[in-house]
Order: C-alpha cells, then sequence, then structure tokens
C-alpha cells in the first residue's frame, strides 16, 4: 500500500516536471535572446540603439537606430487593429448572437481556416494581387506599403479576435440576457447595453491578442510592407518592421557580428513587446472574470 | 466599437425620456388600468419601428462582416485555385526542382514538410499531453497552475520569428546540431506545443466525471484511472490537436529560415542532421528572392496550391472528426 502511494507521488511530480517545460522554454528563450543580443550594447547605448534615427547595419561605420523599424511595427500594428478589432467583433456577435445554428456551422469553419492560413500565403497573395491592386487604383509609387501589409495583417488577427471574444460573448450567463429580453428590450438593445458590457473584458483580451500577433507577424510583413527602414510620412509609403528586418538580414549578417547582435537586440525588443501584450490580455482576463450573474 | 456604442446612446436617449413620462405620470396622476404604460412602443408606433429598423440595420452589418471574412478566404483560395492548377501534375509533384528553380518540381519540399511537421509532432505530443494530464488531472487552483498557464498563454504569444531566433542561438549554434532537421522540428515543436496542451485539455475535459468516479471506486489509483480509462476516453479529441499542431508546423515559415530551411539541396535527407528544402520556405525565395521571379511565377503558384490544400485537408478533417466526437459522450 505504501509502495503504491510513493509511486503515485513520483508520477505527480513526473507530470508537474512535464507541465513546467513551457515556462522552461519561455525561460531559454529569454536566455538566449538575452545572451546574442546583449553584446550590442557594448558599441551602441540603449537609448540611442531604440531611439537611434538610422538603421544602416552594413554600411561603414554602421548605424544601430532601431526608431524607425519600431515605428513602422507600432503603425502596421495600429493600422491593422483598425481594421481587424471591428471586423473581428462584428463576426463574433453575429456568430454568438445572431446566426442561426445552420449558419454557425459553415462560418465557424470559415473562421478556423482563415486562422489556418499559412502566413507565407497571405503575404503571397499581398504581393501578387494586392499590391498591383493598389498601386494602379490609387496610383502610388509602390503597392507594397504601410496600407497592404496592415490589410493582410487584419486577416490574420481577425480568426484570434473573433473566436476569444465569442468565447466570452457565449460565456456571459443566460440570466443577464433573459432580464433583458423580458423589461422589452430589443435584441439590438440586449446585444449592445447587457451582452457587450458583460463580456468587455474578454474581448479586451481578444484584442490584445489579436495585437499580439499582429506586431509579432514576419513573413506578411518581410513580402508586403516594402522593406524601407524609414520613419513612414503617409499610409502609403513603405516600411520595414522589426520581424522584417531580422527576417531579412539575418541570412546576411556575419556571425557574431555587430549586425548579427543587434538583430538578435531586436528580438529581444519584439519579445518583450508581445510579452507585455500577453500579460496585458492575462491581466485582463483574470480581473473582470465574469463570476456568475450576479456581477456586471 | 465605439462608433456603435455611440449610435446606441442615441437610442436610449429616444426611450428613456418616454419611460421617465410615463413613471412621473403613474406618481401624479390618477390610477391607470394596467399594462397600458410598460410598454413606450405600444404607444408610439413610430417608435417601435424605429428600434426595429434600428435592429435590423445593425444586425444587418454583422452579416457583412462576418460575411467580409468568407469573402476573403474564398478569394485567396479561388485565386490560388485558378491560377496554380494548371502548374500541378505528377512530375511537379514527384520532380526535384531543375534549371535553376525554373522548371521541374517540389518534391523534396513536400518530403521535408513532411519530415518537418511529423517531427515537431513527435516532439511536441508527448510532452503537451503530459502538459494537459497535469493542468486538468492533477493541479489544484494555486500559484504553480496560475504559472504554468502563464507560461503557456506567453508561450503561444511569442512570435514565431523570435522562435526562430530561439532556434538559432540553442539547437543550431549551442547544441551544434547545425542547420538541420532536426533543429528545425525542435524549434517548432515548441510553437505548436501551446496548440497540443489547449487541445488535450479540452479532450480531458469532455470525458466525464463519472467515468473516473467508477474507477476510483473500484480501486484503482489516480494513475491507473488516468492510464486505463480518462486517456483511451480523450485520446481521439487529442488526435485533432496533434493534427491541427501538424498543419500549423506545416504552414510555418519564419521559425525554419535560420534553423532547417536551404534554398536548395541536392538530395533528399538521409539524417536528422541534413538540412531541408520546405514548402513555405520554397514559396517566399521564389516569389522574393529568386533570379528569375516572373518566369517562376506558375512554380509559385502551384506550391502555394499544395501548401494551402495540405493545410486545409488537415485542418478539415480535424474540424469534421472533432464534429463527430462531440456527439459521442
Amino acid at each position: 500500500m505504501k509502495n503504491r502511494q510513493t509511486r503515485e507521488k513520483i508520477i505527480r511530480i513526473c507530470f508537474l516536471v512535464a507541465a513546467s517545460i513551457s515556462i522552461l522554454v519561455l525561460f531559454m528563450i529569454l536566455v538566449f535572446l538575452f545572451a546574442e543580443g546583449m553584446p550590442i550594447f557594448r558599441k551602441v547605448s540603449v537609448w540611442n540603439f531604440i531611439f537611434g534615427q538610422e538603421w544602416y547595419p552594413t554600411s561603414s561605420p554602421p548605424d544601430f537606430g532601431i526608431f524607425p523599424l519600431l515605428v513602422a511595427s507600432l503603425a502596421v500594428t495600429f493600422l491593422s487593429a483598425l481594421i481587424s478589432i471591428p471586423l473581428g467583433v462584428m463576426t463574433a456577435i453575429y456568430l454568438a448572437e445572431i446566426a442561426s445554428a445552420r449558419i454557425r456551422e459553415i462560418i465557424k469553419p470559415v473562421v478556423e481556416l482563415l486562422a489556418a492560413l499559412p502566413s507565407v500565403v497571405i503575404g503571397f497573395f499581398g504581393m501578387v494581387v494586392v499590391a498591383p491592386f493598389l498601386q494602379e487604383t490609387l496610383d502610388i509609387a509602390t503597392g507594397l506599403n504601410l496600407f497592404n501589409a496592415s490589410l493582410m495583417l487584419a486577416f490574420m488577427a481577425v480568426p484570434t479576435i473573433c473566436s476569444v471574444s465569442e468565447d466570452a460573448i457565449y460565456s456571459v450567463p443566460r440570466e443577464l440576457k433573459e432580464a433583458s429580453l423580458a423589461l422589452g428590450a430589443t435584441h439590438w438593445e440586449t446585444i449592445c447595453r447587457v451582452m457587450i458590457p458583460a463580456s468587455l473584458s474578454g474581448i479586451s483580451t481578444a484584442t490584445i491578442l489579436g495585437m499580439s500577433r499582429a506586431i509579432g507577424e514576419t513573413m506578411v510583413v518581410l513580402m508586403v510592407a516594402g522593406g524601407a527602414a524609414i520613419i513612414p510620412t503617409s499610409i502609403f509609403k513603405p516600411v520595414r518592421p522589426m520581424p522584417a528586418s531580422i527576417a531579412a538580414e539575418m541570412a546576411e549578417a556575419p556571425f557574431r557580428g555587430d549586425h548579427y547582435h543587434a538583430l538578435f537586440a531586436i528580438g529581444v525588443v519584439l519579445f518583450l513587446f508581445t510579452l507585455c501584450f500577453n500579460l496585458a490580455a492575462d491581466y485582463v482576463a483574470q480581473k473582470h472574470k465574469q463570476v456568475g450573474a450576479a456581477t456586471l | 466599437m465605439t462608433g456603435l456604442g455611440g449610435k446606441a446612446l442615441v437610442a436610449s436617449r429616444v426611450d428613456d425620456p418616454h419611460a421617465d413620462l410615463t413613471r412621473t405620470k403613474e406618481k401624479a396622476g390618477p390610477p391607470k388600468k394596467p399594462g397600458g404604460s410598460v410598454f413606450p412602443g405600444q404607444r408610439n408606433g413610430s417608435l417601435a419601428l424605429g428600434r426595429r429598423l434600428f435592429q435590423t440595420g445593425f444586425f444587418n452589418l454583422f452579416r457583412a462582416a462576418a460575411l467580409i471574412n468568407g469573402l476573403a478566404l474564398f478569394i485567396i483560395v479561388a485565386f490560388l485555385l485558378l491560377n496554380g492548377w494548371r502548374a500541378i501534375n505528377w512530375t511537379f509533384l514527384s520532380q526535384a526542382p531543375m534549371d535553376s528553380m525554373t522548371k521541374g518540381g517540389i518534391f523534396p519540399c513536400i518530403v521535408g514538410t513532411f519530415f518537418l511537421s511529423f517531427g515537431a509532432m513527435l516532439v511536441a505530443f508527448p510532452w503537451g499531453v503530459a502538459s494537459a494530464i497535469y493542468l486538468h488531472e492533477y493541479a489544484r487552483p494555486g500559484t504553480t497552475l496560475r504559472m504554468i498557464r502563464l507560461g503557456i498563454n506567453n508561450l503561444a504569444g511569442v512570435p514565431s520569428i523570435v522562435f526562430g531566433l530561439f532556434g538559432l542561438a540553442f539547437f543550431v549554434i549551442r547544441c551544434n546540431f547545425k542547420v538541420s532537421l532536426l533543429s528545425g522540428a525542435l524549434t517548432l515543436g515548441a510553437i505548436i506545443l501551446p496548440v497540443i496542451i489547449g487541445t488535450a485539455e479540452e479532450a480531458l475535459r469532455a470525458v466525464p466525471s463519472t467515468y473516473r468516479e467508477a474507477s476510483l471506486a473500484l480501486g484503482a489509483t489516480k494513475w491507473q484511472t488516468i492510464y486505463r480509462v480518462v486517456l483511451p476516453a480523450a485520446f481521439p479529441g487529442m488526435l485533432t490537436g496533434c493534427i491541427l499542431g501538424v498543419s500549423r508546423a506545416a504552414g510555418e515559415t519564419a521559425a525554419i529560415m535560420f534553423t532547417a530551411a536551404v534554398f536548395f539541396t541536392r538530395q533528399l535527407p538521409s539524417s536528422l542532421f541534413d538540412p531541408v528544402m520546405a514548402l513555405p520556405y520554397h514559396i517566399y525565395v521564389l516569389a522574393t528572392a529568386g533570379t528569375q521571379i516572373e518566369l517562376t511565377r506558375p512554380l509559385q503558384y502551384g506550391t502555394a496550391l499544395v501548401l494551402i490544400a495540405l493545410v486545409f485537408g488537415m485542418n478539415l478533417i480535424a474540424i469534421f472528426y472533432r464534429a463527430r466526437l462531440q456527439r459521442r459522450f
């Protein structure tokens, strides 16, 4: 009997160790990014690295200022959020509240397939279809620009936003909805004054996760954003977001040279950005958790 | 969403004065017959119509949003189908690239993507299932559980390019695996771990607790219960996670750029330490860095079509399989 209990204990500990692997991986990512990225700060100060206006890593002397890349990343994320948040949340409301069961059975797989589209395929589509289209209809210098990248990124973020928001709307207690309808509110009034406020924390989490996905997405911005490391003056200017810079330059950067370390340092910045986004999403989800029907 | 909120406010202003009016009237005036004053809309027909129109308008807006998503998917798929089907024939699928990539096929890429994604699954599936078992069967609410969940959520949010950098720094350089199938599979394994944990946990949740109680009541230990009762019941559900993980790994590009994929190799990989060609990387290189971008356009369409056919095929299998499973318990 004693034997059996020790064995159970050992098994339990084995599973705990297995479950801790994801924390371990996260920790190792942090350690190795920092280990490879930190040496650049012996050459450039952190301030000059982040707020430096010039990114000419291969000229001599090289300039390692990632501010244009940072601005490009933020601009692309923000613009894509402007498209993806309304689209994603409205689709979620439609799925959770309005669509009939049969339509939901069609739309839900569509959203899942949209999430499954490989990013390189979306980037390819943006390159060969959207870019020439934008160039001709708007008569601009290049179709590979900030707007195109944001548009493509928006469709990558929509599935995330949609499915997380939909879960949030589903989990609103039935009583709240029934009470509102019983008071004579129409279905629409119930949705916008009861269901949405009650699921707002879930929808915020969804939005943050969607933006986190957009800021870290690589292939789309690599293929579609245009690649000019300049602070953009309009949304139809080519830009070079951080992930694109890493992906495009790593192959040419001399091993353990300054450029190589600088690219890892960009990786650190990117990692910290998404970490903040994810921690924020987790915080919002935990803090404003809907518990029972009593709180609104 | 602020725009919608604003319009909703306008609607409330239309309604509220009436509600107030009825209340003051009831207080001040003589008692009226009950029922008449409950719905302001009943007394004012145009108001009811306004509310209904409002509702219809917004519902159509939401329907349009859902439609845009469907349309986007349809356009991309239709575009690739229309342009890609001509490129696809037996030679394309079974031959290696020839004449400096302008002719021939993509067989090495298909093989490479197959090995990479199944390798990733072999790495991630045991860990993912074990994590899920701990999270769902053993863990009690508390700091440990909270930390682990936070770790998983954050891991799921790490950009794939950052995984690529990590794979380069750790597997390729530190472990000295070089740019190889092994480095790529391990990196991709880390990427799909959260996907597998999520679906495995869902599968465990779907097993009724009566199964566990029955087993425990017969004197089985917790591990015996999990091993003999819970896992067999949850396994089909875990398989869907497996399929989704493989499809995710198959489409991943940024993570294998520095860890596993090369533009061209003469032979198929013969060991774990050989670099491979992969479908997504092949598309990227042909479309951007090749010397004859226009000349290889048909090959690009064909490769993209093969890739999404693979990914969508796996996803559709997972979706249908899951729908069937949901009716089981």
